[in-house]
């Protein structure tokens, strides 16, 4: 997808005048937070569940290459094929071979934020095989071609009646006339649509919340059940997996399973979790001919040296998006590209650049609630700041808020020049607006007064008074 | 040892220095009343956050530096601010993480930081204020308070000693105001929509005055309070606990209502 996330600020303009997304906004930021205390209240060991699963996802990265190829040799093993890319196009180019090797048509999607990444849609419609989305949200910002505006709840951006108007006109094949209120009548719409979609597709795409290295599986969270179908129907099924998602062992993968539907949707277990290990073997009822693995690096290596390597323990859970005050103003297009919230804030710089994304991890006023609600403790806040650093280092921030920096630097290193100067700015700010108390308007100040008034200084700094109070002494 | 006076010294906050005097005075007060001696080295001015949070690390570093020069000698430092504390507390270790004597000397530093309300009630052991003040106050939780230094009880359990004051709770008092240093500058239409929330729910708890332990929220959330018309008073949460509200109007109001 284009990124536009250098045009965060125009982005959020239009997001704060959008009558429609501000309403579900505000339904979103009512809805999660409270359903994730709820869950977390009722598990005691929750805290120490989070270490845990914090220090899983240490030790693999640690050890990252002894797990995947540990998961690649049990893959095979159990009759499943294992592809390795670098970088996005050799993801896509690795996708599209299977599919080409099968003559494919069609392919069915469950939920992928790897494929958004890597924006497999365009590629595989570009190159003559139709992808078809088959998470409820994702079907619904697919028939609207938008991106997914949050990483578990694509369509969280609309209201139900705007997702009625884009089935109706969608779906022209159906009587008009037939009732759209209610969620169950969309649903069920789309499931009448999808299944045979399901039944047709040549090859499912599905994305892993985890790998397993001891058993070469992976495994899938639904709340729908579109997964299971849409890797169990083809011919051959494809997961796409970025390199971060491997776990040691299925032990380790249900610590993690533990944390992720609590703090996602506040669920304590997902409806529908499917671990798949190799292709339909010969006494199986049912399961697809071929089972591939793309593992896709697509950058993550190069975090795992560095100041993001914390990033790698992401397991894409969103509590960090559901609970930021700043997405829950704006929504997720705002971000720009794929990932949004404080997890994107940290993340699509390392993907499309800073100088590109730059806004993201500005665009925070550090409140700390991501961290405190993350199940992998990621200190999100920090790794922005080193975003900062990074661009504060390669001057890419602006100039004149460089410039006042190193003013307030200068006189922050010189205290007897800092006195005088807050002493003279308090007597002059104070005796200007003393009369009412605060100012409407300033110079230099709009970014301040434009939206809220500046209380006015009491007229002396305290240096001051405390200086004559000891003299009197 | 119970003879000897304990040291503090006080972090006076750049914005207390600036905006509001009557804030540093009133930590002066409660210190003193807990049984401290308060000094106020002369070599502070900031605790760096402005340069730390824009990226400029080697600023950030200098100012830190200062600081930890200035508080070598006391027994603690105490800060009228979650803010300033956190950035004390948790963030000059971090800067120093490698420089293994400046980081000793900032661990050091950390170890003896608290925000005031908290070591009043936490450390003192201050478990009532002699202050009155006639009115219903609602109290919001500033993010690095709370959520850097656990700060929650303790204001509640002090302001519950406050002769005539009742508390209200609002909605959600740990959801952020939007003030966030130069973030509420740097995208305003942001901050505007969270400061627009926040004094919503604010005015919704039907109380007359708003309290919080840090005065960059303070200064966010009153001039909203302001520009929207709202009559509540804002104040700084030592101002009531040290009995001091008479000595200052509230933030952002003339001087004639004091």
């Amino acid at each position: 997808m284009r990124a536009t996330s250098r045009a965060f600020k125009e982005n959020v303009r239009h997001a704060l005048a959008d009558d429609n997304l501000q309403a579900a906004m505000a339904m979103l930021r009512e809805g999660f937070p409270g359903r994730r205390a709820n869950a977390v209240a009722r598990l005691p060991e929750f805290e120490a569940l989070r270490n845990e699963g914090a220090a899983i996802k240490d030790h693999v990265l640690e050890n990252l290459d002894f797990y995947l190829e540990r998961f690649e040799h049990n893959a095979v093993a159990a009759g499943g094929h294992v592809h390795w890319c670098r970088t996005s196009d050799e993801a896509c180019a690795a996708v599209l071979a299977i599919c080409r090797a099968l003559g494919a048509k069609t392919a069915t999607k469950g939920k992928s934020m790897i494929g958004e990444e890597i924006a497999i849609n365009d590629y595989l419609e570009a190159n003559g095989v139709t992808p078809i989305e088959t998470d409820l949200g994702e079907y619904i910002v697919q028939i609207r071609h938008e991106p997914p505006s949050h990483i578990i709840a694509p369509a969280i951006h609309l209201l139900k009646e705007q997702v009625a108007d884009s089935f109706r006109a969608t779906h022209t094949h159906l009587d008009p006339a037939r009732p759209l209120d209610e969620a169950r009548q969309m649903c069920d719409e789309a499931r009448q649509i999808l299944r045979q979609k399901f039944l047709a597709a040549d090859v499912g795409i599905t994305g892993a919340n985890f790998l397993v290295a001891e058993t070469g599986s992976s495994i899938i969270v639904t709340n729908e059940g579109n997964g299971d179908l849409t890797q169990t129907l083809p011919k051959a099924h494809i997961v796409l997996a970025s390199l971060e998602k491997l776990v040691p062992t299925l032990e380790d993968a249900t610590t993690l399973l533990r944390l992720l539907a609590r703090s996602s949707t506040g669920q304590e277990f997902s409806t529908y979790t499917t671990i798949s290990t190799g292709p339909r073997r010969p006494e199986d009822d049912d399961g697809p001919a071929e089972y591939h693995v793309v593992l896709v690096d697509n950058g993550r290596s190069d975090l795992l040296g560095g100041e993001f390597r914390e990033m790698l323990r992401c397991i894409r859970c969103a509590a960090c998006i559901n609970h930021c005050p700043v997405y829950g103003a704006v929504g997720g297009h705002s971000y720009g590209w794929v990932y949004p919230g404080p997890m994107g804030a940290v993340l699509t710089p390392t993907l499309i650049g800073i100088a590109e994304a730059g806004h993201l991890p500005n665009a925070s006023t550090f409140c700390g609630r991501c961290e405190s609600v993350c199940p992998v403790k990621i200190p999100l806040p920090k790794l922005m700041r080193h975003w900062r650093e990074r661009e504060f280092a390669q001057k890419l921030n602006p100039a004149p808020a460089r410039w006042a920096l190193a003013a307030w630097a200068f006189l922050a290193l010189r205290p007897a020049l800092y006195r005088r100067a807050a002493a003279s700015a308090a007597r002059l700010l104070g005796a200007l607006g003393r009369r009412r108390g605060r100012f409407r308007t300033l110079p230099l100040a709009g970014g301040w007064t434009d939206v809220r008034d500046l209380p006015a200084p009491e007229g002396r700094s305290f240096m001051s008074l405390w200086a004559e109070r000891e003299k009197r002494r | 040892m119970l003879d000897q006076p304990i040291r503090v010294g006080l972090f006076v906050t750049c914005l207390v220095d600036l905006f509001r005097p009557s804030v540093g005075f009133a930590a002066v007060k409660l210190l003193e009343a807990a049984g401290c001696t308060v000094s106020v080295p002369l070599a502070q001015t900031c605790c760096g956050q402005p340069a730390y949070n824009s990226g400029d690390k080697s600023a950030a570093k200098a100012v830190a530096r200062q600081v930890i020069a200035a508080f070598q000698e006391r027994d603690y430092v105490v800060t009228p601010s979650g803010s300033c504390g956190g950035m004390i507390k948790l963030h000059y270790p971090e800067l120093f993480a490698d420089e293994p004597e400046m980081r000793r000397q900032a661990q050091l530093l950390a170890d003896k930081t608290y925000e005031l309300v908290s070591f009043l009630a936490d450390v003192r052991e201050v478990e009532r204020v002699a202050a009155r003040y006639d009115g219903v106050a609602t109290y919001h939780d500033s993010c690095s308070g709370l959520r850097e230094l656990g700060i929650k009880e303790a204001p509640r359990r002090l302001l519950a000693s406050v002769a005539g004051l009742t508390l209200k709770e609002m909605a959600r008092p740990e959801m952020c105001c939007g003030f966030g240093g130069a973030f509420c500058v740097k995208y305003p239409e942001i901050s505007d929509k969270m400061v627009t929330d926040k004094t919503a729910d604010i005015a919704t708890t039907g109380a007359d005055t708003l309290l919080a332990g840090d005065l960059g929220c303070l200064l966010n959330m009153a001039g909203k309070l302001a520009r929207r018309g709202l009559p509540i008073r804002a104040r700084h949460v030592a101002e009531v606990l040290a009995d001091m509200t008479e000595s200052a109007p509230p933030i952002g109001a003339p001087a004639a209502e004091a």
